[in-house]
C-alpha cells in the first residue's frame, strides 16, 4: 500500500502530486499490477486534502492506463512504469557509480547536477521526449 | 445540473432598526451544488457568520430568501449541523451526557463510531464537564456532536480556530473522509486561506455583505491571469487589480480572448487571487454557471 505525501509549497497542484508518487512507486516496483490504491476516504483521512482531488488524480492514473476501478472494491494498478525497479541491475550500476563519484571527491549537488545534465542530453531525443512530456502534461 | 445544497436569492441580513441599522449582508445570490466541500472566506466583519446562520435556519433573512437541501432551512434541520463560532455546547453536562445527548436528539442517525472517535482523539477526560474543558477540546466536543449527527450538510463556523495544527489536520482528514464517503457537502468559513486551500474545491469569497466570488476553485483560478509588461492598455480583459511601477505595470485579469504577446503571464495562486479581490473592492464579482442562483421563475417551471 502506498501512502501519498502532499507538500502544500511545492508549487505542484495537489492532484498531481498524486499521481507522480504514484508513478514513482510503479517506476520502483513498490507497486505492482493487482495492488489496490488506498481508497479515497483513507487517503483523505491522512492528508487532509479534497476528496475530488483523490478522485481526479485516480482518474487521471485510470485514463493513462495504470489502475482500473472496480465498482465497490476500489481501485486496482493495471500498469507498470519504466523497467528501474527498486532491486533492478541498473540500480545496482547506478549505486556503484554513486559511490564511486563520491570517493573520488564530489559533492552531493555536484553528482546530481552531472546526473541531471546527462540525462537531459541523452534525452533530448524527440522519440524519448514524446514520452516523457505525455506523462507530465496536464 | 445537480441539485443545489445552498441557494440564496437577493439574501439580506440588517442589524438594528430600519433606521439606525447596519446591513451585514445585501443582495446575496449564489448557489453550492450538493456533494461540495466549500470555503467561505473573507475578512472579518464580511457577513460569513451572518450567512452561515441563515442557512442553519437560526436568522430569519430581513430580505431574500435562502433554501436549503431544497427547503426552507428549518425544514430541512434535521439533515443540517451548523457549529458556531462560540461552540455552543451545555457547561454542566459532562462529555459522556453530551455525546448521549446527541444519540437521543438524533434517533436513527446517531454515528456513535464518528463521535467516539473525534472525541477520542483528544486527551479528554469523558466524565469532565463541558465547562472545565478548554477551547480545543470544546470544539472536538462540538465537531463530535455535528459530524455524529452525519448531517447532509455541514456549516462550520471557524471551526478550527482554536485547535493547534495535529488537532486540526486530524480533525480535517475526519471531516473530509466522512464527506468522501457519504457525499456530505460542507461550508466552512475562515479568514485564514491556508488551512482551506487543499481541503476544499469549492470557494465563497464574501467581502462587505457581498459575495465577490463563487464556483469551483479550479475554474476561478483558470479565469485568471497575472499579466506583466510595460505600462498600456489592457484592452478588452477585465482587470481585478493592476499596479504599476516604473514602466512595468502588473495586473490581474479575467482574459477575453487571447492576451497580447507582449504581455508575460502565470497563473495566480489562489491566495494571490483573493488578496487582489480584497484590495479592488471595486473589481467585477464573478459567479461560475454551477455558483448562479437559478431565477426563481425557472425555479418553479422546472419543479412543476
Amino acid at each position: 500500500m502506498i501512502e501519498y505525501r502532499i507538500d502544500r509549497r511545492s508549487g505542484v497542484a495537489t492532484y498531481l502530486q498524486i499521481v507522480q508518487q504514484t508513478k514513482q512507486a510503479l517506476r520502483l516496483g513498490l507497486l505492482e499490477p493487482g495492488d489496490k490504491l488506498p481508497t479515497a476516504r483513507e487517503v483523505v483521512e491522512a492528508t487532509a486534502v479534497n476528496p475530488n482531488t483523490v478522485l481526479k488524480a485516480y482518474r487521471e492514473l485510470e485514463r493513462e492506463g495504470l489502475a482500473e476501478g472496480r465498482r465497490g472494491l476500489g481501485t486496482f494498478v493495471r500498469g507498470t512504469l519504466g523497467h528501474g525497479s527498486a532491486d533492478s541491475a541498473l540500480r545496482a550500476e547506478l549505486a556503484a557509480w554513486v559511490t564511486r563519484a563520491r570517493a573520488e571527491g564530489m559533492e552531493k549537488d555536484d553528482v546530481t547536477a552531472l546526473f541531471t545534465a546527462v540525462i537531459d542530453e541523452t534525452f533530448e531525443d524527440k522519440a524519448f521526449e514524446d514520452e516523457t512530456s505525455k506523462g507530465d502534461g496536464a | 445540473m445537480t441539485s443545489s445544497a445552498i441557494e440564496a436569492t437577493g439574501l439580506g441580513q440588517r442589524y438594528g432598526t430600519r433606521w439606525k441599522g447596519r446591513w451585514a449582508l445585501r443582495g446575496c445570490s449564489f448557489r453550492i451544488p450538493t456533494g461540495r466541500v466549500c470555503a467561505l472566506v473573507g475578512p472579518n466583519g464580511a457577513g460569513k457568520s451572518t450567512l452561515l446562520a441563515q442557512a442553519a435556519g437560526l436568522l430569519l433573512p430581513t430580505e431574500g430568501s435562502v433554501r436549503t437541501l431544497g427547503a426552507v432551512p428549518s425544514a430541512a434541520r434535521e439533515r443540517i449541523a451548523y457549529v458556531a463560532q462560540e461552540k455552543p455546547l451545555y457547561p454542566r453536562l459532562t462529555v459522556d451526557e453530551t455525546l448521549r445527548m446527541g444519540h437521543t436528539l438524533n434517533p436513527g442517525r446517531w454515528d456513535a463510531a464518528t463521535a467516539e472517535r473525534i472525541v477520542e482523539g483528544g486527551t479528554l477526560d469523558r466524565g469532565a464537564r463541558i465547562r472545565t474543558l478548554s477551547g480545543g477540546q470544546r470544539t472536538r466536543v462540538a465537531l463530535a456532536l455535528a459530524l455524529g449527527k452525519r448531517p447532509e450538510l455541514l456549516l462550520l463556523d471557524e471551526p478550527m480556530a482554536d485547535l493547534d495544527p495535529l488537532a486540526r489536520h486530524q480533525l480535517m482528514g475526519i471531516l473530509l473522509g466522512g464527506a468522501a464517503e457519504h457525499g456530505t457537502t460542507v461550508l466552512i468559513s475562515s479568514h485564514i486561506l491556508a488551512e482551506l486551500e487543499n481541503a476544499c474545491d469549492y470557494l465563497l469569497l464574501m467581502d462587505g455583505g457581498r459575495v465577490r466570488l463563487g464556483g469551483e476553485v479550479d475554474d476561478i483560478l483558470t479565469a485568471h491571469t497575472v499579466v506583466t509588461g510595460p505600462a498600456g492598455d489592457l484592452g478588452p480583459h477585465t482587470v481585478v487589480e493592476s499596479r504599476t511601477t516604473g514602466r512595468q505595470l502588473t495586473a490581474l485579469v479575467r482574459p477575453d480572448g487571447p492576451l497580447d504577446d507582449t504581455w508575460q503571464t502565470h497563473a495566480p495562486s489562489l491566495e494571490e487571487l483573493l488578496l487582489s479581490h480584497l484590495r479592488s473592492p471595486d473589481a467585477p464579482p464573478l459567479l461560475t454557471p454551477s455558483a448562479e442562483a437559478e431565477p426563481a421563475a425557472l425555479r418553479k417551471a422546472v419543479s412543476a
